[in-house]
This record gives structure tokens, C-alpha cells and sequence, in this order.
């Protein structure tokens, strides 16, 4: 299918304008002008529609059917919070609205909102106070570990790095770097979390933190959790808990009961906000009293009289990390989420995902191999080593469930484990659709032994079968200078 | 198969002896693993201990650490890979190799593994 700009006709327009009714013709002064012709498309409204409709139309998410994917990727979105997020008092506000004089007053509804969305995450959390300002989940990592950084200042304490497990998501040391620490990546042990005793060895007084996803990649809860913060904290470092997968524990434990320092979550992973082709992500940070003179700025405060204002005289803080106050319309509906669940919900939420995750697992045991047993949380991981030994590797599964109407989970992630493939149902599938999805599974998983020909064709059903999947690493092309 | 000859870490990486330089790639047990290579990030010329990160690979599946199999000093890297990164790939015992170490103790080899042990090392892997 064309492009937009290939589709555009010069002069065709979507509106008539009236009559100019600016009667004197004057000049810009031509520093005011632009050099050459903004390149814009011209097309009529239908134009417009129909091209947006014939892409929606190629595209496959989560409103289509089952996307394997899970959380790590987007949760179904209830269409409650979009409505909500639409009223205008919410969207047409401007943002430096709270900022000027007599302003405050007339958002005190948008202010409450992120008043009280701190208070509903430190809950969740087990944390004193949270910034809602971090924009996605990487920059609530960034953001946490400056506050790491900045309490090792304020304490005075040399510390030289952070330790990270070999399962670890790759945006931690990412973070942790350019926090300014080395890395070091404690090994896992045999039942998929990080080693006790290799971590307890590599943690010394020049050890600024820990930094854990748990359940981790593997979907494997660390039993160890309470020992590996105490330890930590013998060498006056902190312990950071990657919220990626809350999704797994929601209101049934809480990162600060066990000993965590600093957290963040990703409202757009666990609080099911929209987010694709990049953003917009919100990844609030929340952390313990000790910590809390170093949060960000601004932060929003109640006063006396109820009402709330924003506060930037904040002497410790960490500073500026974002413009305004993060992605309001996307806290905005997470706020709507958790507050349309309650508690009750929310632990249905995490229940539904760790038994619809776990029940995968049991049913595809005889058809894939898993590398870790026992029970999992919200995501199982698998290993297709079996049906690549016949040639059929992660890939051609992915792409024979795509034929099969599903969308393929992450592959070839975590790279611990080979061939892997990482499912994660979340809590919103029914038990009808999960059987499909399985049956599809063991469907594959016979034909990987009869017939593993059959799979270099597919998938058949897309508008293109196999991608080059290395072309665009390899052949940057930003601007789409090929695209004539 | 598992060329004779040249020498092999647990991590995967060639090295194969002559005259006291040590040139380095990765096995093609390695480069399935991979997939396809997208970017090779190369070494520059100096010092380098035994198991130090010598390179990177980017495929599409991953970005990977290449260790140095001995100590000694990178004296030439091979440059083609920076237009034909598939080459390690295609050609990973030959025109994929990655760079040449003027090794510091070529006796240090006897740490590393032969080809039959190494074809073992995998098999069990």
C-alpha cells in the first residue's frame, strides 16, 4: 500500500476556507519565513479515512484477539479510561495552567488527581512518597538511579557500582550506567534467579545497589528477596525493584515489605494504559522516607486549607527530569483503573494473570520443554530446543501462530534461556481463548515433527510473509529518502 | 563440524595460532545461536587481558560480548566486517574472524579446549 505523500494531489484540500477577512495586505519579514514550501500532504477527508482505515485494517493488537506479548509489551485498555481521559476539563487543559497566578484554582481537579495518585501508588507499593514525573519505565529506572547516586553523595559514601542479575532486563545496567556506576552481572542459579551466594560475594562497601525484577524475566518469584535487601543494606547500599512485572503481585505483596529502597512501576504495563510505536510510557518512582528529599520537582502538595498547589523549593531534589508533570493524561487513566478495581480488583487482577500464566505452562509441558519447573507468576518461559533439533526454531512457531490468527509472545527473550519463548496471558483472556491459543500451540508443536518443511512458508495469512528481519539494522534510513 | 586445528573457549571463540599471533572469531555453533549479525562493534589496537570484552555483536536477536581466549595486544582487526557484518555468519572460521592478538604467552593455549572437546562442550551443552 502507498504511502500518504504518495497519495497526495497538489491543491486537493479537506475544507473550503472562507474569505479572508483581513482586508490590508502586509509582508513578514522574511527571517519569519520559511526557506522552501512546508511538504505536506494534500487529500480530501475520505482520502484521509480510507488510508488510515485500509492501515488499521493490517494491523494486529490486543483489541483483535489473544496477544501473547502480555503486559510487557500493553494489557487490554478498558475503554472507561479513555472516555474519562477525554472530558474536556481534563484535555484541553494546558499545562501551565497550575503555574500562574489564580490558576491553581482552576486545577484543582487535575491536581488532585496526581495528588492522589501518589498516595494510591505508595499503597500498592509499601513507599512513603512517589514522583509521577519519569515518562516511560527506563526513565523511572534513570530517574531512580539518580536518586541512588544523590544519597551517596549526601551520605558521603565512595561507591563505584551496581549489581545486576544475568536475567535483568537490558535498560537496568543501561540506567545504572549512565548514573554513573560500572555494572556487574551476578550469575543465576539453577533454579532461574540470581545466585544468593555469588551475589553476597560480589556485594562489597563500594557496592552502591542492588537492582531486581521480581518475579524476573523467568516469571520466577527470588525466594531469597529479604536477604538480598538486608544484604545490601549492610554496605549502607540501596535496593532497587524493577516493576516490570508487578503485574504478577499486585496488591498481594508489596516491593517494600521485602526490603526495597526505590521502585518503579509502568503504569502502561501493570495499570493497562494505552502505549505503542514508542510512547507515550509513564514509569512513576516511588521511595522510602530516607529517600524522599532527593525526588524530583515539582511535587504536588496539599495544603492546610485542601487545596492543592505544586511545590518546586525542594533543596535535595534530584531536579528536573521532565517537563511539567509527566504524562498526565496516561496517569490520568491509570488513576481511573486502579480506582475503578479497588483493592478487591486488583488482586484479581494479579491472581487471574499468575493462574492463566501457570495454566499454559501445564497444559504445553508435554509438547515444549521448560527449563525451570515449579510453579511460575504471570509469564512462562519455554524453550523450543526440542523442535529445533527437526529445524523448526522460535521464529517459525512465532510466525506459524500468526497464521493461526494469534499474536507470537517475545522470543529469543530472555536470552538465558535458548529458543525461548515468553508468554504471558495477563488476567483479561477468558479460559476459551487461552484453549485456543494452546490447542494452536500443540497444533504447531505436531507439525514441528511431521511436516518442519511446511514452516519456512509461513506466515501466508499477512499482506507480507517474512520480513528481512536484519535490513532495517542494517540500512538506516531515518528520513525515508527511498520512499519516492 | 568443528575445524581442527584451532583452539576454542567455553564462550564460543575461536583462535587459531601462527607465529606467536592468535587470530580470533567465533564457532558456528555461536553464530546460530546469534542470527544474523547486524553490527559488529570491532576492538582497537592495545592491550588485552584473557576473558576481557574484545567486541560486540549485534544480531537481530541480541547484542553479545566477545572475550578474548588469551592476553596479549590486538594488532589488526578485520575491517570488512564493518560493511559485511554477515560475514561472521557465512564465513566464521575464515573471512568472519574478527581480529589478531600478538599473544603475550601463546603457552597460555593448553587452558583452551581442542576441537574434539570442543565438539564435546556442545554436544552437552
Amino acid at each position: 500500500m502507498k504511502l500518504i505523500f504518495e497519495k497526495s494531489q497538489k491543491g486537493r484540500t479537506g475544507i473550503l476556507p472562507g474569505e479572508s477577512d483581513i482586508k490590508e495586505s502586509f509582508e513578514l519579514d522574511s527571517s519569519l519565513m520559511r526557506s522552501e514550501p512546508l511538504d505536506l500532504c494534500e487529500l480530501s477527508e475520505l482520502d484521509v479515512v480510507r488510508h488510515f482505515t485500509n492501515l488499521s485494517k493490517k494491523n494486529f493488537g490486543v483489541d483483535d484477539n489473544f496477544y501473547s506479548l502480555g503486559s510487557c509489551t500493553m494489557k487490554y485498555n478498558p475503554k472507561v479510561t479513555e472516555l474519562i481521559a477525554s472530558c474536556g476539563g481534563f484535555a484541553n487543559i494546558h499545562p501551565l495552567m497550575p503555574q500562574l497566578r489564580g490558576g491553581g484554582i482552576l486545577t484543582q481537579g487535575a491536581l488532585g488527581v496526581l495528588y492522589e495518585m501518589d498516595l494510591m501508588l505508595r499503597e500498592i507499593a509499601g513507599m512513603d512518597a512517589f514522583t509521577l514525573q519519569p515518562l516511560a519505565g527506563a526513565h523511572g529506572e534513570l530517574t531512580g538511579m539518580m536518586i541512588m547516586a544523590a544519597y551517596h553523595k549526601k551520605q558521603g559514601n565512595h561507591k563505584t557500582h551496581v549489581l545486576v542479575p544475568d536475567s535483568a532486563h537490558g535498560t537496568n545496567p543501561a540506567s545504572a550506567a549512565i548514573a554513573g556506576y560500572d555494572v556487574k552481572v551476578v550469575p543465576g542459579n539453577e533454579d532461574g534467579v540470581m545466585d544468593l551466594d555469588a551475589f553476597r560475594e560480589m556485594v562489597n562497601e563500594e557496592t552502591a545497589g542492588v537492582m531486581l525484577t521480581c518475579p524476573n524475566t523467568l516469571g520466577i518469584f527470588n525466594p531469597h528477596i529479604k536477604e538480598i535487601c538486608d544484604i545490601i543494606h549492610s554496605v549502607d547500599g540501596l535496593a532497587y525493584y524493577d516493576g516490570a512485572n508487578l503485574n504478577a503481585i499486585t496488591g498481594r505483596a508489596r516491593p517494600g515489605d521485602f526490603g526495597f529502597d526505590i521502585v518503579h512501576f509502568n503504569l502502561h504495563k501493570t495499570f493497562a494504559t494505552p502505549h505503542g510505536g514508542g510512547g507515550p510510557g509513564s514509569g512513576p518512582v516511588g521511595v522510602v522516607e530516607k529517600l524522599t528529599k532527593f525526588l524530583p520537582i515539582s511535587v504536588v502538595v496539599k495544603r492546610n486549607d485542601g487545596t492543592y498547589a505544586v511545590e518546586y523549593d525542594r533543596e535535595d531534589s534530584i531536579g528536573y527530569i521532565a517537563p511539567f508533570y509527566g504524562n498526565f493524561g496516561i496517569i490520568l487513566r491509570a488513576y481511573v483503573y486502579i480506582l475503578m478495581l479497588g483493592a478487591k480488583g486488583l488482586r484479581r487482577v494479579s491472581e487471574n494473570a499468575v493462574v492463566n500464566a501457570n495454566y499454559i505452562k501445564s497444559r504445553l509441558e508435554e509438547y515444549y520443554d521448560f527449563p525451570y519447573k515449579g510453579l511460575c507468576k504471570h509469564e512462562c518461559v519455554l524453550s523450543a530446543s526440542r523442535q529445533a533439533k527437526n529445524g523448526v526454531h522460535a521464529i517459525d512457531i512465532a510466525k506459524a501462530l500468526i497464521d493461526r490468527g494469534f499474536h507470537p509472545p517475545t522470543i529469543y527473550f530472555p536470552t538465558t534461556v535458548p529458543e525461548a519463548m515468553m508468554i504471558e496471558p495477563t488476567e483479561t483472556e477468558s479460559k476459551e481463548t487461552i484453549d485456543a491459543f494452546i490447542d494452536a500451540m500443540i497444533d504447531i508443536a505436531k507439525q514441528a515433527e511431521t511436516n518442519p518443511e511446511s514452516f519456512k512458508a509461513m506466515p501466508k495469512t499477512t499482506p507480507v510473509s517474512r520480513l528481512d528481519e536484519t535490513k532495517a539494522a542494517k540500512v538506516l534510513d531515518l528520513a525515508c529518502t527511498g520512499c519516492e | 563440524m568443528v575445524p581442527q586445528g584451532l583452539y576454542y573457549t567455553d564462550q564460543h571463540e575461536w583462535i587459531k595460532i601462527e607465529d606467536g599471533v592468535g587470530t580470533v572469531g567465533i564457532t558456528d555453533h555461536a553464530q546460530q545461536q546469534l542470527g544474523e549479525v547486524t553490527f559488529v562493534e570491532l576492538p582497537e589496537n592495545g592491550p588485552v587481558d584473557a576473558n576481557a570484552e574484545l567486541a560486540v555483536l549485534e544480531s537481530s536477536k541480541a547484542a553479545s560480548d566477545v572475550y578474548a581466549p588469551m592476553a596479549g595486544e590486538v594488532i589488526e582487526v578485520n575491517e570488512a566486517l564493518e560493511s559485511q557484518p554477515e560475514l561472521v555468519n557465512q564465513q566464521c572460521y575464515t573471512d568472519g574472524w574478527i581480529c589478531k592478538i600478538k599473544l603475550s604467552d601463546p603457552d597460555a593455549v593448553s587452558n583452551l579446549m581442542d576441537a574434539a572437546a570442543y565438539e564435546a562442550f556442545i554436544t552437552n551443552e
